[in-house]
C-alpha cells in the first residue's frame, strides 16, 4: 500500500526509465573493475574536499590523501581568501611537501609557505617557487619553471572540490539542477562540527547503497526506537516522499516524524528529557532565512524531514528539517575497502543544554552507522564468493539502481573514450 | 578527580566520567560493566532530568571548570543511555570489529 503518491509511470524506478531486472554487484567485487573506476570516475569527477571554514585566515592549510585519484593534494588559502589546490610534492626530488610525523596522515595548519623538509625549498601560498637552498649549485635553474604543480579547485557553496582532470566542465555547472536547487542555504552559519571515520571492510557504493535507502531502517535499527514504536515502523515499511535525479546525482526526500514526536512516549527516556535525537535537536536554532532553498522539501510535504543528497560520485549532503545538515563522504583504498567520514554541522549552541542536545544527536547518529558500516562487511564477503551474481531491488531503491548504473557508465565511456560528466537527465521525462 | 558545581555533590563519585572526548567515553562504556553503566545511568539520569533549567543558564561562553566537568559527565550520561535504555549491553549488537571513530570535535 502506498502511503505518498508515485509517478504516473506507476514506480519511480521506471519513471526515470531504468531498468527494473535484478541487478549484478560484480561492479564492486573487482580490482579490475575498481582500476577502471579510479582512471573513468575519481581522477575525473569534481571531489568535495572539505569546507572553506577548515580555512580560516590566510595561509590555512590541510592536505587530503586521494588514495582513489592516486595522489595528495595541499589545499591552502592565499592572501585574496582563494582557495588553491596541489599536489603534494615537492619539485626538487619529489619529497611529499606537507605532512608531520606520518607520511601518509592527513594534517592541517596555518603557514606563510610551504618549506620541504628535504632540502628546504619553499614555495608561497599562490604555489611559486620562492626559494632554493644554494640556489648557485644548480644548473640554469628557473625558478618560474618549478611551482607546485597546479590541481583544480573551485569552490560552491562554501564546500572546497578538486579535480584532476583540466578538461572537467566547472563546478557549479556539475553540480547541476539539484544543486542548483539549494544554493542559498546558509551552510556558512553552521560550523559547530563533530567529525567520524571508519575503515570500512566494502566496496565504496555499497556504503552509498545503505543510505541511499530507507528501506532497511525499521528492520536493521529497529531496536533504537521504544518497542510499541518499533512495531509500527516495521508495519508502515518505508516510502520516501519523493526522488529525483539529474545527471549523475540525485536526492532521497524523507519524513520525519520524530523531530518532535507526536507522542513523547514514543522516544527513549535521554531523548526525552534532551529533547533530541536521529533527527537533530527539537528545538531548531534560527538560520535567519524567510524560507528555505526550493530544492528541499521537493513535494512540499507537510511531513517532510531530511533529505540525503548524492552528488556522485562520493559525497552526500543531508539536511535536516530542525536546521543542521550531516555530510558523508566515501573513499575508495581498494575494491573492497574505503574510508568513510560523517560529519555532522550544527549551529553553534550557547548553553550547556543546547550542547548536549547536539551531543545526543551526535552519538545516536554514531550508534546508527556502527550498525550501518558492520552489515557491509557482511555483504562484501558474501557476494564476492559469487554464488548469487542478480540481485532484486525493489522500487524504494532506486537509487542505488542509478549509483551502480551511472558508475558503470562512467566506465564505459571511459574505455570508450568519451566524457560522462555533463548532467543529462536520464529520464524520459523533462 | 574533577570537581563538579558544589549542587551536584551527588555526582562525585561518577567524577571518572568527565571525559573530554567522545572518543574515551565510548572506550570507557566498553570497557564497563552493564552493573557500573546503570549504577551511573540510575545516578546520572535523575540529575539531568532535574538540572535543564540549570544548564539552560550556563553560557558555554567562559564556561567554568566545574561546569564543563559536569557537562563532560552528561556528555557520558548519554554515551551510557544506549546500552541502558536500548542494548542491554555495551556496545552496539553486531557491530563487531566496526569502529566510527571521532577526529574532530568541538573544545568544549
Amino acid at each position: 500500500m502506498a502511503f505518498f503518491p508515485k509517478p504516473a509511470e506507476g514506480s519511480w524506478t521506471e519513471h526515470f526509465g531504468l531498468d527494473t531486472a535484478p541487478v549484478s554487484y560484480d561492479d564492486s567485487i573487482s580490482p579490475e573493475h575498481y582500476g577502471l573506476e579510479r582512471e573513468a570516475i575519481f581522477e575525473k569527477t569534481w571531489l568535495n574536499v572539505g569546507r572553506m571554514e577548515q580555512l580560516p585566515r590566510t595561509g590555512s592549510y590541510f592536505t587530503r590523501e586521494l588514495d582513489a585519484a592516486g595522489t595528495s593534494v595541499v589545499i591552502v588559502r592565499d592572501k585574496s581568501g582563494t582557495a588553491h589546490a596541489f599536489h603534494n610534492i615537492c619539485r626538487h626530488r619529489g619529497n611529499k611537501l606537507v605532512w608531520q610525523d606520518f607520511p601518509q596522515e592527513e594534517t592541517s595548519g596555518t603557514c606563510r609557505q610551504f618549506t620541504c623538509k628535504y632540502h628546504g625549498w619553499r614555495y608561497d601560498l599562490e604555489g611559486a617557487l620562492t626559494f632554493v637552498q644554494q640556489q648557485s649549485e644548480f644548473f640554469d635553474l628557473d625558478l618560474s619553471e618549478f611551482g607546485l604543480v597546479p590541481v583544480r579547485c573551485e569552490t560552491w557553496q562554501g564546500f572546497i572540490f578538486v579535480n584532476l582532470d583540466a578538461d572537467a566542465v566547472p563546478l557549479d555547472q556539475y553540480m547541476g539542477r539539484l544543486g542548483a536547487g539549494i544554493e542559498g542555504y546558509p551552510f556558512e552559519k553552521l560550523t559547530q562540527v563533530h567529525k567520524y571515520r571508519a575503515e570500512v571492510g566494502s566496496n565504496w557504493k555499497l556504503f552509498i547503497d545503505a543510505f541511499m535507502e530507507f528501506y532497511h531502517a525499521p528492520v536493521l535499527h529497529a531496536k533504537q526506537a521504544v518497542e510499541s514504536e518499533s512495531t509500527k515502523l516495521q508495519g508502515f515499511g518505508y516510502e520516501a516522499l519523493a526522488y529525483d535525479i539529474d545527471g549523475p546525482h540525485a536526492v532521497v526526500s524523507s519524513w520525519g516524524g520524530m523531530s518532535p514526536p507526536k507522542d513523547e512516549t514514543m522516544v527513549k527516556p535521554i531523548e526525552r528529557v534532551l529533547r533530541s535525537g536521529l533527527f537533530g535537536v527539537w528545538d531548531a536554532p534560527d538560520l535567519g532565512i524567510d524560507e528555505l532553498p526550493p530544492g528541499l522539501n521537493p513535494s512540499g510535504h507537510h511531513a517532510w524531514g531530511e533529505d540525503s543528497f548524492l552528488f556522485f560520485p562520493n559525497f552526500m549532503l543531508l539536511i535536516w528539517k530542525p536546521n543542521w545538515y550531516l555530510t558523508y563522504h566515501y573513499w575508495p583504498t581498494s575494491h573492497n575497502t574505503h574510508i568513510f567520514e560523517g560529519t555532522l554541522y550544527f549551529v553553534p549552541p550557547e548553553n550547556a543544554y543546547e550542547r548536549l542536545q547536539q551531543e545526543l544527536a551526535v552519538v545516536t547518529f554514531k550508534e546508527y552507522g556502527l550498525q550501518d558500516a558492520n552489515t557491509l562487511e557482511a555483504t562484501q564477503t558474501m557476494i564476492e564468493t559469487r554464488v548469487v551474481d542478480q540481485f532484486p531491488l525493489c522500487d524504494q531503491e532506486v537509487m542505488l539502481r542509478h549509483l551502480h548504473t551511472t558508475a558503470r557508465r562512467y566506465v564505459a565511456d571511459h574505455e570508450a573514450g568519451c566524457r560522462s560528466d555533463t548532467p543529462v537527465r536520464i529520464s524520459a521525462v523533462s | 578527580m574533577p570537581s563538579l558545581p558544589s549542587q551536584f555533590a551527588e555526582l562525585e563519585p561518577f567524577a571518572d566520567w568527565c571525559l573530554p572526548s567522545e572518543f574515551d567515553r565510548y572506550a570507557k562504556r566498553l570497557d564497563s560493566t552493564m552493573d557500573e553503566l546503570q549504577a551511573f545511568y540510575d545516578a546520572a539520569f535523575p540529575v539531568l532530568e532535574a538540572s535543564t533549567d540549570y544548564l539552560k543558564g550556563v553560557p558555554l561562553d567562559g564556561i567554568s571548570t566545574e561546569d564543563q566537568n559536569l557537562l563532560w559527565l552528561f556528555s557520558s550520561l548519554i554515551t551510557v543511555s544506549f546500552p541502558v535504555e536500548v542494548w542491554r549491553q555495551p556496545r552496539v549488537p553486531e557491530s563487531g570489529p566496526a569502529a566510527l571513530d571521532v577526529v574532530v570535535e568541538p573544545a568544549v
